[in-house]
């Protein structure tokens, strides 16, 4: 058996005496993604900040690649080469494309001088696989549409060969077209191996893209699934009356 | 015809709201011209409003990135004087008495001690907002009044005067500039590195196979920053030095003094500092990542702390350069002055506010510029010295201002609006 990418052990985190998240246990492999599922406000979105380096952890463990690892903020994340697409997007709407895909790395003159035209260039060349119709370089990431904004975020991601994923709601700002480019995405970024966390509230969605599914409710674990093995109607039971499915 | 400008316009790359400041500052110089039978456009007065403009101009700079990340300094004007005072002190009666009246050392140490304390006070308001999380409206207003009053202490609100003769220099003054024939080196190099930067950006964005402007609109642009700077040193070059600090320079370069002998002024050296802050400034605002984060946290802060950007180091840093800048400002100001009494800045935070965001910063942040900033502190000093110089009264012209400043902003939020920005 591989050893798994991401290892999250009984992870706990309470805002103000509210258990956000309770002794929660998921875990990721190479190649494989792993829906999270649950409510609004059921916790998903919390625990994968706690992965991300948003939010430090109450108690818990994670390992990566089966070795304990310490992620107390983003730049700890990013050094696991985990990358995440917030449902927010995180862009910084008044700088353009590629400020925002660099930002925190940017690309450096030898005098050590922010370079814009070289960072230009790459986003040039990443848009040009993610989005080919994507040619407002210039303007500030406001002056977007929903899914040019969406590609942004996603090409972050995917530009400093992200292993492990986190995609929060990545198509809930997208028409059908962009979603259809999303989703061929996933299948790609999956054969070449690297583990996708995909927060959803579409069922469809985790039904087609999803290896496994893990479902949340109140901030706890509500189990853990093989999505093969499961219906629909399953899922939304795990996730609306928190049972398991084979139990009454 | 209108379209044709239009697209004229678009290659150039100029940005419509520079234009209307320029615009702006222009009808405001001819308007007062008008009144004045053209003394106000005279190099005289040129010179004048160029020295009057350094020291709050050299603050808005710093202004911008606080006001950029969504912050906002209310205690300029109170620790401009605290340092002037402290500084002054030091010239007057502790470098005196300790290395001896005199000694070339004294302007040295000023500098560098307006600027550290500047610093080093902006660094623990900036830890205090940033760290303890106590806005910067409140921190700063109470800065406001600790300055004020600390200034009072330094000398029992004694004024303090004469300074140190080479520290008067940075002040300006008719012997506080570059002298004609240096007035010419120095903008002959500007204009020189103004170009070749320009050259070498065009050649960098063509190696990457970007568009670049028309060879025609590059070569307009060059044509025009070259030539503004040439047009500016000869304006201050056209400006004779009077008889009396005449007969005194050149007694002190052992040259006779005659009759038909001509001095012009040249450039200030506290517009020479302020070029100087706008350059530097406007380097750490577009080409490093200190200044990208600044607007990157002014434009999303969760954002950028998700990027990984320690957004409260970040604060303490804004503000310790909003003091160091601060602490120059305050050596031009008393400089100028030769002489720092307990009111020295007084309002000063104001004015450095209203040239940032009459230079289009926005007060809700992520948007501004240095040089929108600079020009925008123009427009107020052009305003101020124009209706001192037509006869308006002190109250009338802080009303005059006071309105301009509430107009500005309402045009700039028409423009935002309509651009889509």
């Amino acid at each position: 058996m591989t050893t798994p990418l991401v290892e999250m052990k009984d992870i706990s985190i309470s805002f103000g005496g509210i258990k956000a998240v309770d002794h929660v246990s998921v875990d990721l492999k190479p190649g494989e993604v792993v829906g999270l599922l649950g409510h609004n406000g059921a916790g998903k979105s919390t625990l994968i900040k706690i992965l991300s380096g948003a939010y430090a952890m109450d108690t818990g463990e994670i390992r990566i690649n089966g070795e304990k690892a310490t992620i107390n903020n983003p730049r700890d994340a990013r050094t696991y080469n985990i990358e995440t697409i917030y449902q927010t997007l995180a862009l910084a709407d008044n700088l353009d494309a590629a400020s925002n895909l660099f930002l925190g790395r940017e690309l450096v003159s030898s005098m050590g001088f922010v370079d814009d035209d070289a960072m230009e260039a790459e986003t040039r060349k990443i848009m040009a696989r993610l989005n080919p119709n994507f040619k407002k370089f210039k303007d500030p990431v406001s002056a977007l549409s929903g899914g040019q904004r969406q590609s942004v975020a996603i090409a972050r991601a995917v530009y400093f060969n992200a292993r492990i994923l986190i995609m929060d709601e990545p198509t809930a700002a997208l028409g059908p077209h962009e979603t259809q480019m999303v989703s061929e995405l996933i299948q790609q970024l999956k054969a070449e191996g690297i583990g996708i966390f995909l927060i959803s509230h579409d069922i469809h969605d985790v039904m087609e893209l999803c290896d496994r599914a893990s479902v949340m409710k109140n901030g706890k674990l509500v189990g853990t699934v093989d999505v093969a093995d499961v219906t629909d109607d399953d899922l939304l039971g795990m996730i609306i009356l928190g049972k398991k499915p084979g139990e009454s | 015809m209108e379209d044709q400008a239009k697209s004229m316009m678009d290659k150039l790359g100029l940005d419509a709201r520079l234009l209307g400041m320029i615009g702006a500052l222009v009808v405001i110089w001819l308007v007062f011209g008008f009144f004045t039978d053209w003394r106000f456009l005279s190099p005289r007065n040129f010179f004048n409003v160029s020295v009057q403009t350094a020291s709050v101009a050299v603050m808005a700079t710093g202004m911008v990135f606080v006001i950029v990340t969504r912050n906002i300094d209310l205690s300029v004007g109170s620790l401009l004087g605290f340092i002037g005072m402290t500084v002054a002190a030091l010239q007057v009666q502790w470098l005196p008495s300790m290395l001896g009246l005199g000694h070339p050392m004294i302007w040295v140490i000023a500098v560098i001690a307006a600027v550290l304390m500047g610093a080093f006070l902006g660094a623990i308001q900036g830890w205090v907002i940033g760290y303890l999380t106590v806005p910067a409206f409140i921190v700063t207003l109470g800065g406001f009044l600790v300055y004020r009053g600390a200034m009072w202490w330094v000398t029992k609100g004694q004024t303090q005067a004469p300074l140190d003769p080479v520290f008067r220099l940075l002040g300006g003054g008719a012997e506080g500039t570059l002298g004609e024939t240096l007035s010419w080196v120095f903008g002959t190099i500007a204009a020189l590195v103004a170009v070749g930067i320009m050259l070498l950006s065009r050649r960098r964005k063509a190696t990457h196979g970007f568009t670049v402007k028309p060879v025609w609109a590059e070569g307009i642009l060059m044509a025009m920053a070259a030539g503004l700077i040439i047009a500016f040193v000869w304006i201050m070059n056209s400006y004779p030095i009077p008889r009396g600090a005449m007969r005194r320079m050149t007694e002190a370069r052992g040259i006779e003094y005659t009759d038909g002998m001509v001095w012009n002024h040249g450039i200030a050296i506290p517009v020479v500092i302020l070029l100087a802050v706008t350059i530097v400034m406007t380097i750490i605002a577009t080409r490093t990542r200190f200044g990208r984060y600044v607007y990157a946290t002014g434009g999303n802060p969760e954002a950028a702390s998700l990027s990984g950007i320690d957004t409260r180091l970040l604060t303490v840093k804004v503000f310790a350069l909003m003091g160091a800048l601060t602490g120059i400002a305050s050596i031009i100001a008393s400089a100028r002055l030769n002489a720092v009494d307990v009111g020295l800045g007084t309002l000063d935070e104001l004015r450095v506010i209203a040239a940032a965001v009459i230079g289009g910063t926005a007060l809700s942040g992520g948007a501004g510029t240095i040089y929108g900033a600079v020009i925008g502190a123009l427009i107020m000093q052009s305003l101020q010295s124009g209706m001192a110089s037509v006869g308006v009264d002190a109250p009338l012209q802080n009303i005059v201002v006071g309105f301009v400043l509430v107009l500005a902003v309402w045009i700039d939020i028409v423009y935002r609006r309509r651009a889509g920005v």
